[in-house]
């Protein structure tokens, strides 16, 4: 049963999530919004991470394995630091807009997993979860498309 | 004889629940002018609240001298406050007003002809790409003039980066309402005030920045079948007195808190079987969400959040639930504090919640700051689409392309509006070149001034202001152009309630000055704005043909000005939608409970009230809203300062009755700048005992940003709260010193309205020295001392009269027999 690859797959990457939005926030305090709003999306991805621990201890969490190297290779490593300027936003965004998109299919996934096996906590974590993902998401590609024309036409 | 600075409403003309209220006519002639010698009354109606009291401006030898209400106006019945009695004129006489253009040489501005001025705008306007363009209006412009300014910078120029200070006032109460009903558009009217049975006021101290409303409310609480009011307010208000009077509640959450009290309030109903729940199945979508979010905020939940007392809770919320009618207004109490959006919708919530909608005495008023902050939301000169139509929603765009025959491409609906705070972010980074201010004063009013200064001085932008003087925006200006006021041009404009008044030109402007409609299409003829057909891309040249381009604009939206004309307005004021099926105006929008929310019809897809993330048009068609009001809901979050044990008090700014804005006008009438001369910050008796501080003391305020000194007002704000009103600039009228409220504000914005929040900041008090005297602020409203006796108290304007005359008639009053 790989489930449990993918319980860690999924642990790892809110925690990412969470982490990276903060780093992005803070790093581009100079646009409140920025700073506010990601705090905001990263206590949601802090939450998941919170409800997903009980279960990940009763499943056994299994985040590495000489058989399941692919998964592995999905890690993401997250934001450490972030870029400067308006185009440095702009990107940043974009890469925070994949982190949630990896979490969001790997919730997926999870979910087929959890409907299967008749696991109710998890099944309703996973919809709760998937749908905070996809908050976090509408808000960077909001951003996203606020920051982009400026930079693009005029920038440089 | 009347001192409308001691008596700010004037006599009581209290008469009985669903009747008519009476007519009386306020007037106020300047010193030594008599009646007989008032040469011509020109009407118009007031600019110096968001009321809009219709009016006659009285003329004498070319000047303007005094004015009057108008008996047969629907929003006033005759009325004026002290402000629009004692400061409409004054300022327009003022030897300091701008006569002549000037352009900034060698750092230094100089007087120039109209040509140069305007010859170096466009040479840098030429220079400059569409998005290095940004223009921030104002609330205080006319329709026509908001109206062209559209057209160039939409479909002229092509820039998204269109604001006006309105983004201060009013951006949430259009948001709210966009996100509850899909579009703008204020679902009551003033006639609710005589037909209701409650009055919930949301940070709304109505009784000084309303005057005249309050009139007509205290008209209905002092008669012998009241309705009881509910305030909302940290401060202990003229509206929070009467809402003890009439067995109402004064609830004064924490600063910063008004969502988790107005989640407990939306938990209630849903407890007590308050929801007329076949009428929320049928008319509304989302009850289930709205529901399970306020699950957890019980009266003593929110009691522990906010500081009040639960059992209040309680009692506020039933008599939202038990009343018959109720009434609601909101404003900045709201608008400008933390989670503003997302706390106005909620009002609107209870109301959909209980049907409460469409019919008289049930009615919102999602209240606006100033007089013309409807026709910027309307015209587009903000970050709106003219019409109240979609940026998302390419048929709205093609239907705008072809009116102004431009390709679609050109209105840069490929990008979301640049709010205020983002396009002053933008000069600040250098990426916009061109920033055009008129009629506002954004080095005052801004949040952070320190900030805000630094930016308009600095040489990364060229910056024009347009304006009646040299404010301290102005003074920061590469070119400074000057614009006629007030009186001095021909216009329209619309108020909270939907009223469309014309403003007839009563007298020249001074000098060379030129009325703002003038100036922006002397810029459109320079630029040689062209449409796809080669043809002028504006072919208007009067206000009154600009007002009917703007009614073809309007055609078959909400805001529907076609039935409307000048010669239609010349009787008295009409609210919209006036169109073949409404040819007299509307009294109140969704009678029918038919709300603009298709997919087709909104005006926006709506936002996630947390984060500001917007639906697409998918998601949104999924829905199938089709009329239906959206009930949308978001979980309380704190406010973005705390306070710590450095800066342990929370910040507040408003208003006081006697002043406007930043002062521009109000501060040149005599009366109302004795009333309120100077700065001063409010403190509660308790943090002023602890502080060591006595009524007078100069203090220093102090947040992370900056710091004003001013004296302390040992008043009636709430326990562990410092008030401070936002009128005063630096360095202020000639002869004062400079103290103002927004050195300390901080840059932070609701993430839905973009509307800057002025009233969550963190802040410390300490003392600075002896005061001589008591603090500089009147004792006739909610800035009057905590202890009585010891402050004189304020008076000495100069003689108005006010006289009843018999009943007009108003033609939508639903008291009167035909009102619709």
């Amino acid at each position: 049963m790989y489930l449990v690859i993918y319980l860690g797959l999924v642990h790892h990457a809110e925690q990412t999530m969470a982490a990276s939005l903060r780093t992005v926030g803070e790093g581009h305090a100079q646009h409140p919004d920025v700073l506010f709003t990601c705090q905001a999306l990263a206590k949601m991805s802090d939450e998941h991470v919170e409800r997903l621990t009980p279960i990940v201890e009763r499943y056994g969490e299994q985040r590495h394995g000489a058989d399941v190297r692919e998964p592995e290779r999905l890690h993401a490593d997250g934001l450490a630091e972030v870029r400067s300027g308006p185009v440095g936003l702009l990107r940043d965004l974009q890469d925070l807009h994949v982190l949630g998109t990896l979490t969001q299919t790997t919730w997926t996934v999870v979910h087929q997993a959890a409907q299967g096996l008749r696991d109710d906590e998890l099944i309703e974590l996973c919809e709760h979860a998937s749908g905070q993902n996809s908050r976090q998401l509408s808000w960077l590609n909001t951003r996203m498309k606020a920051a982009a024309p400026q930079p693009l036409i005029v920038g440089g | 004889m009347t001192d409308r600075i001691a008596d700010i409403w004037g006599p009581r003309t209290p008469h009985a629940k669903g009747t008519v209220w009476p007519a009386r006519v306020d007037q106020y002639l300047e010193d030594g002018v008599g009646e007989d010698q008032v040469e011509k009354w020109v009407p118009s109606a007031c600019l110096l609240c968001s009321n809009g009291c219709g009016c006659d401006i009285a003329v004498k030898d070319g000047r303007m001298v005094g004015i009057r209400g108008r008996a047969g106006d629907v929003v006033n019945h005759g009325r004026l406050g002290p402000k629009g009695l004692y400061g409409s004129t004054a300022w327009s006489r003022s030897k300091d007003r701008l006569t002549r253009p000037m352009i900034r040489e060698n750092g230094v501005l100089v007087e120039c002809d109209w040509d140069t001025a305007m010859n170096r705008i466009v040479e840098v306007s030429k220079r400059l790409k569409p998005l290095e363009h940004a223009f921030y209006t104002s609330g205080q412009l006319f329709l026509e003039e908001y109206y062209t300014l559209a057209v160039i910078g939409k479909a002229g120029i092509g820039t998204p980066h269109m604001d006006g200070n309105t983004r201060l006032c009013t951006a949430t109460a259009a948001a709210a309402l966009k996100e509850s009903f899909g579009a703008d558009g204020q679902p009551g009217s003033y006639t609710d005030i005589e037909h209701c049975d409650a009055i919930f006021l949301y940070g709304h101290n109505m009784a000084e920045t309303q005057t005249v409303l309050w009139s007509r409310i205290l008209d209905r609480t002092r008669a012998g079948d009241p309705p009881v009011l509910v305030c909302v307010d940290p401060r202990r208000t003229k509206v929070a007195e009467e809402a003890e009077r009439t067995g109402g509640v004064h609830l004064a959450p924490r600063v910063g808190t008004n969502l988790a009290l107005m989640n407990g309030l939306t938990r209630e109903l849903f407890k007590n079987g308050w929801v007329d729940e076949k009428w929320v199945a049928e008319h509304t979508l989302g009850v289930d969400d709205l529901r399970a979010i306020v699950e957890s905020y019980t009266p003593e939940h929110v009691a522990e959040i906010c500081g009040v007392d639960a059992a209040e809770v309680r009692r506020a919320a039933e008599i939202f639930g038990t009343s018959g009618n109720v009434l609601s207004t909101v404003l900045q109490g709201f608008y400008q504090s933390h989670q503003a959006t997302a706390s106005a919708v909620a009002v609107n919530n209870l109301h959909l919640l209980r049907g409460l909608i469409g019919r008289p005495g049930s009615g919102i008023l999602q209240m606006n700051g100033q007089p013309t902050a409807q026709n910027n939301r309307e015209c587009g000169a903000d970050g709106d689409l003219p019409g109240f139509r979609n940026w998302d929603n390419e048929e709205h765009v093609k239907q705008l392309a072809e009116l102004w025959k431009v390709d679609p491409l050109t209105i840069p609906h490929w990008a979301p509006p640049t709010h205020a705070m983002q396009i002053f972010s933008y000069v600040e980074e250098g990426s916009i070149g061109l920033l055009w201010i008129s009629a506002t004063n954004p080095a005052v009013s801004l949040p952070e001034s320190a900030r805000i200064r630094r930016i308009l001085a600095g040489e990364q932008c060229f910056v024009i202001v347009q304006d009646l003087f040299l404010t301290e925006t102005a003074r920061l200006a590469d070119v400074v152009l000057p614009a006629a006021g007030w009186g001095e041009k021909t216009g329209t404009f619309t108020n909270v309630n939907r009223t469309v008044h014309l403003s007839e030109k009563a007298v020249e402007p001074p000098g060379e000055a030129r009325s703002d409609l003038e100036i922006f299409l002397g810029y459109a003829a320079a630029m040689d704005f062209r449409n796809s057909a080669g043809e002028p891309l504006i072919p208007w040249r009067t206000p009154e043909e600009a007002f009917d381009a703007w009614r073809a604009a309007s055609r078959g939206r909400p805001a529907d000005y076609t039935g409307l004309s000048y010669e239609k307005l010349r009787g008295a004021g009409i609210p919209w939608p006036v169109n073949d099926a409404a040819p007299d105006g509307t009294d109140r929008l969704y009678a029918d409970f038919v709300f603009p929310t298709a997919t087709g019809e909104c005006e926006t897809y709506g936002h996630d009230l947390l984060t500001g993330a917007t639906v697409t048009e998918q998601e949104h068609r999924a829905l199938r809203a089709d009329g239906r009001a959206f009930l949308k809901g978001a979980d309380y979050t704190p406010a973005h300062e705390p306070v710590s044990e450095e800066y342990p008090l929370l910040y507040t700014t408003g208003r006081t009755v006697y002043q406007f804005h930043t002062r521009t006008k109000t501060g040149r009438a005599e009366s109302l700048r004795r009333a309120a001369p100077d700065m001063w910050v409010e403190l509660s008796p308790s943090d002023a005992e602890h502080l060591g501080i006595v009524e007078g003391d100069f203090v220093r305020v102090e947040s992370p940003r900056g710091a004003l000194e001013a004296q302390a007002r040992v008043g009636r704000v709430m326990p562990g709260a410092v008030f401070a009103p936002f009128h005063y600039g630096t360095p202020g009228l000639p002869g004062e010193a400079g103290r103002q409220a927004n050195e300390l504000t901080m840059t932070v914005w609701d993430p839905v309205s973009k509307q800057p929040y002025f009233k969550t900041a963190a802040c410390r008090v300490r003392k600075v020295r002896d005061g001589s005297s008591p603090a500089p602020a009147p004792t006739t409203a909610a800035s009057a001392p905590a202890r009585p006796g010891g402050v004189p108290e304020t008076a000495g304007g100069a003689p108005t009269v006010s006289r009843a005359v018999p009943l007009p008639s108003y033609p939508n009053d639903p008291a009167l027999a035909g009102g619709r």
